[in-house]
């Protein structure tokens, strides 16, 4: 393709990536690193059906000349990243100095807010994303060895899980796991404990959202692999098969070298897709058990005092977050192309 | 002749009845934003009615996600805002609410006094109805174990003892405890109870890690001990269903949601013909209700012509008047309606305004501390850690927030 062609090809999709990603983006870095006006508080009455009470209000007209002076709020450079909700760099610090051992020091770590949503989001990531890659090469090869009348239904079904909004599917399991539910009742049964209950315990809510994980997305590890077992070599298959090759060592020494490409792209996307878990959580009501960076900075823009600037450095946290995770592969994909 | 006659009187009669009823304003816009339970519904479908403007509304269980960002344009999308006591602030703070004085002055001196909501001196909404959270109780579970409506949470934890003892019900207390909102507003309602204050006065500065705050937190915790071992993910919700499943036999409930529980939906008759409201419990010997009081009211916009603002005053005064009181609409709230008629399920709620329950506070800085409560409770609820542990995260994590917001240098 000609140069000007390719530009003019790709042109609407830039322009459009230009202003819905790379300019938000920007806003959202250069929000974080503003807080806002010290706010100017006043001593008010306020009257209502339950009688008067003396109050604090905010003083609009002081405010509003602070705000005209400047707009976007007070700088603070990195304050909002070094506070506690964040990176606390000073509790860290403590925790480093009073910590007797490792395990005393991580358990102070897991206090602050932002480790304890980063040690979820990390574990998360790492569980479920090699459990989605095994478990959509395994359905992909089953499926694609089934015979071919019933390969149609069975792919549909295979698909389903990652066809339905990730809010409904988590609230169905959600239902399910319930100290009542279908799951939950088993459960319970199986361990021979009436008490046992999924939505009280750490670390089976932990497990209840990383199932989740693993269900939703295995169907797309699976049609990305399926599509790639119908360009294996029909003719490298059959000599593998002629030198004596089992099953098993077809899979090993032929399929998986072919596939190993496509399992760079799963493991891209999966990684990015994991470290944003966020509606598992909303749905589940999980977090008093687990939180997550994106379901933070949900939190921080729920309330009804809406933390701008907090939110926004969580945000930019979590884009460097992905940029370190990606790091290695990019950079092996990045050398694959200048070998070539 | 007398036929004309007839027919005449029956036009004035049915025209001064229509004039009564609907309302009609020359021109303007309405748009409302508010939140989602039936007195609302009802409000807004009142309010919509008039005829001459252009009106709708927006009624959803987000609406704090989504009022102040409709709001801070030029002109504004939603010209009134229904609210309670708690997200009146946020909109206050950010001076996107029109003070209503001259507005009540021209078209509003027939609205009672005690329903304009004034903050330091400047009319800010007008009040429709009141909440509160109150005991709800199974009469005749009550009955079996020989007590009477615990006064207090240490009777009702004696009571919820008895009924799990005598094995009527295995976890009989329900609470609203998911963490997040409700579980932080538990903890408002029992802090208060044992007479805390949430800050040093006249400032910004949170001061609850103290004995009340410890208090608190053991009560809590000591009542969970007796509730479905999920608790911490029901919120009001969850725990209506469980009334109505019958797996409750005490709980603090709304007042708002007490007619959804007497009501014969949802549930058996052994349930809904038992379930009573009774008044706030008060806690740790103190006389002061450990609840709030709560009013929801509406707002006009800032941001809007003065014609618009006008069509929303009297839209919203129309769809708040006795004109909207029927049979259906007289138990949806405790209304703060002229010809309102209270009925045996708003008991709690008047129990509540009867003791003075602290309303809760309309401070600029009060919803950075709720959403901080809602989101360090839950590990002392689970044994994670000490009280003491999670009262001063609690002010960590606050007073970092109120830093980034302004509050605290």
């Amino acid at each position: 393709m000609k140069h000007k062609a390719f530009f003019l090809f790709v042109l609407p999709s830039s322009v459009a990536m230009l202003l819905f990603i790379f300019f938000p983006i920007i806003s959202v870095v250069v929000q974080s690193f503003y807080v806002s006006h010290e706010q100017v508080i006043v001593t008010v009455e306020n009257c209502g059906p339950f009688g008067c009470k003396q109050a604090t209000a905010i003083d609009q007209e002081a405010t509003a000349a602070l705000r005209e002076a400047e707009p976007l709020g007070k700088f603070a450079g990195l304050a909002t990243y070094r506070d506690r909700n964040h990176l606390a760099v000073d509790a860290v610090g403590s925790a480093w100095e009073k910590a007797d051992n490792w395990r005393d020091f991580g358990a102070q770590m897991l206090n602050l807010p932002f480790y304890k949503a980063l040690g979820f989001t990390l574990t998360f990531t790492f569980v479920v994303t090699p459990l989605v890659i095994i478990f959509g090469f395994v359905i992909a090869v089953a499926v694609n060895s089934a015979a071919s009348a019933i390969r149609g239904p069975l792919i549909f079904f295979s698909l389903l899980p990652m066809m339905i909004t990730p809010l409904i599917g988590s609230l169905i399991l959600f239902w399910m796991v319930d100290a009542r539910g279908i799951i939950g009742s088993a459960l319970q049964y199986l361990a021979g404990n009436p008490d046992l209950s999924v939505k009280a315990s750490t670390p089976l809510m932990w497990i209840m959202l990383m199932v989740y994980g693993v269900w939703h997305a295995a169907p797309f590890a699976f049609i990305v692999y399926y599509a790639g077992l119908q360009t294996v070599n029909k003719d490298t298959l059959e000599a593998s098969r002629i030198d004596g090759a089992n099953r098993w060592e077809q899979i090993r020494y032929v399929i998986i070298p072919h596939l190993l490409p496509l399992t760079t792209f799963i493991a891209l996307m999966q990684l990015m897709d994991n470290f944003r878990v966020f509606e598992p959580i909303v749905s589940f009501a999980a977090n008093a058990h687990a939180t997550s960076l994106s379901w933070a900075i949900y939190n921080d823009l729920g309330g009804e005092t809406r933390q701008l600037s907090s939110a926004a450095a969580t945000s930019v946290l979590t884009i460097i977050g992905v940029a370190i995770l990606l790091s290695p592969v990019l950079v092996r994909t990045w050398r694959d192309f200048g070998r070539k | 002749m007398f036929l004309k006659t007839i027919i005449t009187a029956a036009t004035v009669a049915l025209s001064t009845s229509a004039a009564f009823a609907a309302c009609t304003i020359d021109s303007g816009r309405l748009n409302i934003i508010g939140n989602e339970f039936p007195a609302i519904q009802t409000v807004a479908k009142n309010a919509t009615s008039c005829e001459g403007i252009e009106a709708e509304a927006n009624l959803t269980a987000d609406h704090q996600k989504i009022n102040l960002a409709g709001m801070q344009g030029n002109p504004a999308e939603y010209t009134s805002a229904i609210l309670a006591n708690s997200s009146i602030v946020a909109l206050i703070n950010e001076d996107v609410l029109r003070p209503l004085d001259d507005l009540v002055a021209k078209h509003g001196q027939d609205i009672p006094k005690h329903q304009l909501i004034t903050v330091d001196g400047k009319v800010m909404a007008v009040a429709f109805m009141a909440n509160a959270q109150h005991l709800v109780y199974r009469g005749d579970i009550l009955e079996k174990i020989g007590v009477e409506p615990p006064k207090t949470y240490e009777e009702l934890l004696a009571a919820a003892k008895m009924i799990r003892e005598q094995g009527i019900i295995e976890n009989p207390v329900g609470g609203a405890y998911q963490a997040g909102w409700n579980l932080a507003q538990e903890f408002v309602n029992m802090y208060l109870g044992h007479g805390g204050e949430f800050y040093k006065p006249g400032t910004a500065e949170v001061a609850i890690n103290n004995e009340k705050g410890v208090a608190t937190l053991n009560m809590m915790k000591a009542l969970s001990e007796y509730m479905n071992p999920d608790f911490l993910t029901h919120d009001s919700n969850a725990t209506s269903a469980e009334w109505e499943a019958g797996n409750v036999a005490l709980m603090n409930m709304w007042g708002s949601r007490t007619g959804r529980l007497m009501d014969a939906e949802g549930s058996t008759p052994e349930v809904y013909n038992n379930t009573k409201v009774s008044a706030p419990m008060t806690v740790g010997g103190g006389n002061h209700p450990a609840s709030t009081l709560w009013w929801d009211g509406w707002t006009v916009a800032k941001n809007i012509s003065d014609k618009d603002a006008e069509a929303t005053f009297l839209a919203m005064k129309h769809g708040t008047s006795s004109a909207i009181l029927n049979d259906e609409t007289m138990g949806q709230a405790v209304w703060m309606i002229d010809g309102y008629k209270p009925a045996p399920v708003n008991a709690g709620v008047f129990s509540a305004i009867d003791m003075q329950t602290t309303p809760y506070p309309m401070l600029p800085y009060q919803g950075l501390l709720h959403t901080v409560l809602g989101d360090n409770i839950a590990d002392f609820m689970q044994g994670k850690e000490s009280a003491e542990q999670t009262l001063s995260d609690i002010e960590a994590a606050y007073t970092a927030a109120a830093r980034e917001k302004g509050y605290l240098k």
